[in-house]
């Protein structure tokens, strides 16, 4: 029978296909209990999480669960209204404050989702007959933010300066032009050329730079501010687009910038408008994480070792890896197809450890491979573990010898 | 040869590289039913034609060219 639904055979039947050789499901798991930002129960079995994207370990910080109670006690369990109507309680506006004091800037607003600041932000600011200009490895916000608006859309090859350089020379010079970059891009967990990249858009006139940091905030630059404050571009950067639901350690999206004109986005910002605003607990939570977050010199200093122990453990026992070194939080196992890559994954899962597996379309290239990331709660006890884990899996599996 | 011949010799060059199956190419050739080409294979693809013209296609322009000659006309009309 054909319906709607008759696009998604070839999916359906692939799926099976794979769940029919005796696999686990890599995209079903269930957490049974969380026990802390690096250890669930997962069937039964205590589990190293090392795909979390829980950077610096908040889920659990006592302060920041104390102030979401707190918040959930004396504003109750939601807001049941659009930010613009009822949906602006104290608590978000001090959320604001506390972005706006992070970041040094002159402006921020809390969508209620990282994905929705990407999609509000990228829609909202680039129209008719204005340009953007991606990367070609974007995140689906990204992109999805260039459907949902009316603008003509560009792409350059990957963390390619000269390709970026290359397609704003060809863009009619009195264009307005919004170039989207990201700190990390999150499958590789490679960094962008930021200088490079702001030097060849400073060639060509009428562009804005906007930065997703999703995966840079809190163990990048000084401040924790992300790659574009490490690799000292602040002053060229015009939108900072961010995420609560990785170091912060709750859910919500953000972006900060001085743009004077900035606030007028949030009566034409769609999915600013159209959606009910955070709930007074997370946003509890997330302000007293990020004021945490400005502190947090040595947390920061151990996940920085922690990645680059696991990359060199690694790479070491023979992994292809995504980057040449330890660029970010997080460490892609490249592995040559779907097969090895779930047996791997399996593993890996039956020793206790949990990845996250990835795969075209949302990898680069047609690529597959194990995105691990770390948190800075990780233990050097438990970094061991994982590399011994790693070694046993992948002599099982036959990936390395 | 005219322009527009000319530029299908170079569209189907460009495409040569990415022409795993060996499909033969004409006017009338589809990118994703014939060529089977996956989004990123269109990407790598899209930057070749735009680098050897020195154009743009828009992502909103590809969404709407489906086969060899769509992307000829395009590329004619990009380059006037």
């Amino acid at each position: 029978m054909t319906d709607l639904f008759s696009k998604f055979d070839a999916l359906i039947a692939e799926r099976q296909a794979l769940l029919d050789t005796g696999v686990r499901d890599p995209f079903a798991i269930v957490m049974d209990e969380v026990k802390s930002p690096t250890l669930a129960i997962i069937q039964g079995k205590p589990t190293i999480l090392l795909g979390t994207y829980n950077y610096m370990g908040m889920t659990f910080d006592p302060d920041v669960v104390a102030a979401g109670k707190k918040a959930l006690d004396d504003f109750g369990a939601g807001t049941t209204g659009s930010r613009v109507l009822n949906g602006t309680y104290q608590g978000h506006k001090e959320c604001e404050e506390a972005l706006k004091e992070f970041y040094g800037t002159e402006h921020a607003m809390v969508f209620s989702t990282g994905y929705q600041a990407n999609l509000g932000m990228i829609s909202t600011i680039a129209g008719k007959g204005d340009y953007v200009i991606l990367d070609a490895d974007s995140h689906a916000s990204i992109y999805d933010g260039c459907a949902l608006g009316n603008a003509e859309i560009v792409r350059f090859r990957h963390n390619s300066v000269e390709d970026l350089d290359k397609r704003l020379g060809r863009l009619p010079a009195d264009a307005q032009k919004l170039v989207v970059l990201e700190g990390v891009y999150s499958m590789l967990g490679d960094i962008a050329p930021l200088p490079e990249m702001v030097a060849a858009v400073r060639k060509h006139p009428n562009c804005m730079i906007l930065v997703d940091e999703a995966h840079g905030m809190g163990f990048f630059g000084p401040n924790g501010r992300g790659v574009y404050e490490e690799l000292g571009v602040e002053k060229d950067i015009d939108f900072v687009v961010g995420t609560f639901s990785k170091s912060v350690g709750t859910v919500g999206g953000f972006c900060v910038s001085n743009h004077p004109k900035f606030e007028v986005l949030r009566l034409v910002c769609r999915p600013y408008v159209f959606t009910a605003s955070l709930p007074p607990s997370v946003v509890a939570t997330a302000a007293t994480s990020i004021r945490k977050l400005m502190h947090a010199g040595d947390k920061r200093t151990h996940l920085w070792k922690n990645s680059k122990r696991l990359h060199a453990g690694l790479r070491e026992m023979g992994f292809t890896l995504g980057t040449e070194t330890a660029q970010s939080a997080i460490i892609a196992v490249m592995l040559p197809d779907q097969e090895i890559t779930v047996r791997m994954w399996q593993a890996l899962l039956e020793l206790g450890v949990y990845v996250n597996m990835a795969r075209p379309p949302a990898t680069p290239a047609g690529t597959f491979l194990l995105r691990c990331s770390l948190c800075a709660e990780h233990s050097d006890e438990q970094v061991g573990d994982i590399l011994e884990r790693f070694r046993a899996a992948g002599q099982a599996v036959g990936c390395i010898g | 040869m005219s322009n527009r011949d000319e530029t299908f010799a170079k569209v189907a060059e460009a495409i040569e590289p990415f022409n795993k199956k060996g499909i033969d190419l004409t006017e009338a050739t589809t990118f994703a039913g014939d060529l089977e080409w996956d989004s990123l294979t269109v990407m790598d693809f899209v930057a070749a034609v735009e680098d050897e013209f020195d154009i743009i296609i828009t992502m909103n322009m590809q969404a709407e060219i489906e086969t060899v000659g769509q992307l000829v006309d395009a590329v004619e009309k990009l380059r006037a």
